[in-house]
């Protein structure tokens, strides 16, 4: 294979890991209960354990399996999240809810720590090679059925929520429950006519072009210099050629036909071929399957009436 | 049961299932509708190769059936064969892919070479928001009303990706109304045209636009990929896709992949765009008061939009030296129905002096629509989305 060719698939597939690698450094802790209740959520055995909420940043899936999800500063005593789960594939912008229960056995979400109450906790999530990918310290303020969370998803400051009305608790849903689009809501208040849109849009309709339409004056203009100052070039150049050519007499045409016409004769030279015509029967079976007539590539005309 | 009954009871059932037993007056008016496309395309020749997909495309999309028996064949019902062909609509990525035939297929030589008419292809956007105006004031919510008004930047493609991002349950009404009209634009523009110039303005004649340079159709899709894209990145897969085919036309390296983007690809995405937009009108979505106001929206943005352009040429004249004055035929052809148009222009021109052929100017304008409508598709889904 073409060494060329080879580099360029070598450089697409580094290209590729690396977006992968990239892709799961937008994987956030978004929110965190240490000391959960029976009125809190409930994981698939009905038990009321600690949670992590982990959230999805990017615009598109994300693998989880094999981070890593640890309560350990040093990064020493890990829990791996298992592969072969279809579950941790994180779709664009979703939360997955890990059970900080330290019984792994019970499935891929229920992590192999437990969270401790009444004292800071140290969580971190990190990736294959054991970099980090996003850590935080849970307060010991948190009180049982508060959870420690992000004031927006995947960003933010983080904060306390008690579960009240204005700092609701969240799990596997997003921080901050938008039942509008607060845009069209704005829109649909402040510029009910729509004339506020219509002279924003047109102002940037007519500066993307105006901007398109200034710049290729300036690129055409700068065109015909330059096309003009070649020309100029070429013109001196010729009148330089013409110049050469008058003080150049030995290799005039005459001379070169005489050589040609020399060199024809010395070498018996002649442009008669041998008449020889072949004619070979070919033979091909008809069959209507074949034929160029029954299949319909052509497109009928449909009658035009003038 | 005897053998008789059971015979009966698979025919009853059978019967059930059959088109005649689930028929509905809408679908009926939506098959009228299918054949009425079709008759247009074939006997009145009006943009055939979209009306033809799309008459047909609401043929299937209206044979009724029973969508309780599960049969998996509606264009609505997840993992049919008409959903899967419908994703290309419903998730946007068919119009990116036209847009890519499009640039491989336009020659923007006219623009390049004058670039002012880039202005008409952005004063013929007035279409979109005046429309958008009429739809706020018709009730239609702002993310609905832009989704409609896009119509007026007469580009399929264009309308059926911003809707799908902003109106999605609107996105069959304004494809059918956006393709309608621009199978329209013969009998919609030159009243408007004849009704906004002077005679003495419809005998302009223009200068022949200068000779462009190769290097200068290379140059012309990079920089306004850039330049337009960082002002509307939201216009990214249209504008980008668009620029990139054009690309492939003039660097005169690709000319395969020029001609695959501009003919067998372009081919492809507009019939199965045309049959799914046609099949996604099902009397139960489509046959709403809203369509109507729709199809309102889409003809008051067509006549905007056509205006408007005529009236800037004029406006613009107004400053321009008279050697360099613009013939406002060509100002109709700011909306995108390319190359529809500009023909209209030339046409219309020819019909007031034979030697005026304003083709090539109005090609222009006419380019320049298509990337303003995509700039102003653009402005609406950062605004709006």
């Amino acid at each position: 294979m073409n060494k060329r060719l080879l580099l360029i698939l070598a450089l697409l597939m580094g290209g590729a890991c690396a977006l992968t690698a990239q892709s799961r450094k937008a994987v956030r802790i978004n929110e965190v209960m240490v000391q959960n209740t029976p009125e809190g959520i409930a994981d698939e055995y009905g038990a009321h354990n600690a949670w992590i909420e982990l959230f999805n940043s990017n615009f598109a899936p994300i693998e989880i399996s094999s981070i890593y999800i640890t309560t350990d500063t040093a990064h020493r005593a890990v829990y791996p999240v298992p592969l072969g789960d279809v579950n941790t594939r994180m779709p664009k912008r979703q939360h997955v809810i890990f059970f900080a229960d330290g019984e792994p056995n019970k499935g891929t979400f229920h992590t192999n720590f437990t969270l401790t109450p009444g004292r800071d906790n140290y969580i971190a999530i990190l990736d294959a090679d054991r970099s980090v990918i996003d850590e935080v310290w849970v307060p010991a303020e948190v009180l049982p059925g508060q959870s420690w969370a992000r004031t927006a998803d995947g960003e933010g400051d983080w904060a306390l929520r008690t579960g009240g009305e204005s700092d609701y608790i969240t799990p596997s849903s997003a921080n901050v429950i938008k039942d509008t689009n607060k845009k069209i809501e704005d829109f649909a208040e402040r510029d009910a006519n729509g004339f506020g849109m219509t002279v924003m849009a047109m102002c940037i309709v007519f500066s993307a072009l105006l901007l398109l339409c200034l710049c290729f004056y300036g690129i055409g203009k700068l065109g015909s210099y330059y096309s003009r100052l070649r020309k100029a070039r070429t013109k001196a150049a010729d009148a330089g050629e013409v110049v050469k050519a008058r003080d150049v007499t030995h290799d005039s045409g005459e001379e070169i036909a005489a050589i040609v016409m020399a060199l024809h004769d010395h070498f018996d030279a002649h442009d008669r071929e041998s008449t020889i015509l072949t004619i070979n029967k070919v033979k091909r079976a008809y069959s209507p399957w074949s034929s160029k007539i029954y299949n319909l590539r052509q497109v009928p005309e449909p009658p035009r009436h003038h | 049961m005897d053998f008789g009954d059971f015979l009966l009871k698979n025919l009853r059932q059978f019967w059930e299932l059959t088109g005649f037993a689930n028929a509905e007056w809408g679908n009926l008016v939506m098959l009228l509708v299918g054949l009425f496309f079709i008759w247009l395309a074939i006997k009145k020749n009006f943009e055939p190769m979209l009306l033809v997909p799309i008459g047909f495309g609401i043929l299937i999309g209206n044979v009724p059936f029973n969508t309780a028996a599960g049969l998996e064949v509606g264009i609505y019902e997840q993992g049919s064969v008409l959903n899967i062909l419908y994703n290309g609509v419903s998730a946007g990525w068919y119009p990116p892919l036209i847009f890519l035939g499009i640039g491989a297929m336009t020659d923007f030589s006219a623009l390049i070479a004058n670039p002012k008419l880039m202005l008409i292809g952005a004063a013929a956007q007035f279409g979109i928001f005046g429309a958008y105006m009429v739809a706020l004031a018709i009730g239609f919510a702002p993310d609905q009303a832009g989704a409609i008004a896009i119509i007026g930047g007469a580009d399929g493609p264009t309308a059926i990706f911003l809707s799908s991002k902003l109106a999605p349950n609107l996105m069959g009404a304004i494809a059918v109304s956006a393709y309608s009209y621009m199978a329209l634009v013969p009998v919609i523009q030159p009243p408007l045209m004849r009704l906004f110039t002077t005679k003495k303005e419809r005998l302009i004649k223009m200068k022949p636009a200068r000779a462009v340079s190769q290097n200068e159709k290379i140059i012309f899709p990079i920089v306004g990929m850039l330049l337009t894209c960082f002002v509307v990145p939201s216009g990214l897969p249209l504008l980008g896709m668009l620029f990139f085919g054009n690309l492939l036309r003039e660097c005169g390296v690709c000319t395969r992949l020029a001609k695959t983007a501009s003919n067998a690809l372009t081919d492809i995405v507009t019939i199965l765009l045309g049959m799914t937009v046609g099949a996604s009108t099902q009397a139960s979505q489509f046959l709403t008061p809203q369509t109507i106001f729709i199809f309102f929206l889409g003809f008051m943005a067509f006549v905007i939009a056509s205006s408007s352009g005529v009236l800037f040429v004029k406006l613009f004249n107004l400053v321009l030296p008279k050697e360099k004055k613009i013939n406002p035929l060509i100002g109709n052809a700011g909306v995108s129905a390319v190359p529809m148009s500009a023909r209209i222009s030339n046409n219309l021109g020819l019909e007031y002096d034979p030697s005026n052929y304003l083709l090539m100017h109005a090609m222009g304008p006419n380019v320049a629509g298509v990337i303003g409508s995509a700039v102003a598709a653009g402005v609406l889904l950062g605004f709006l989305a």
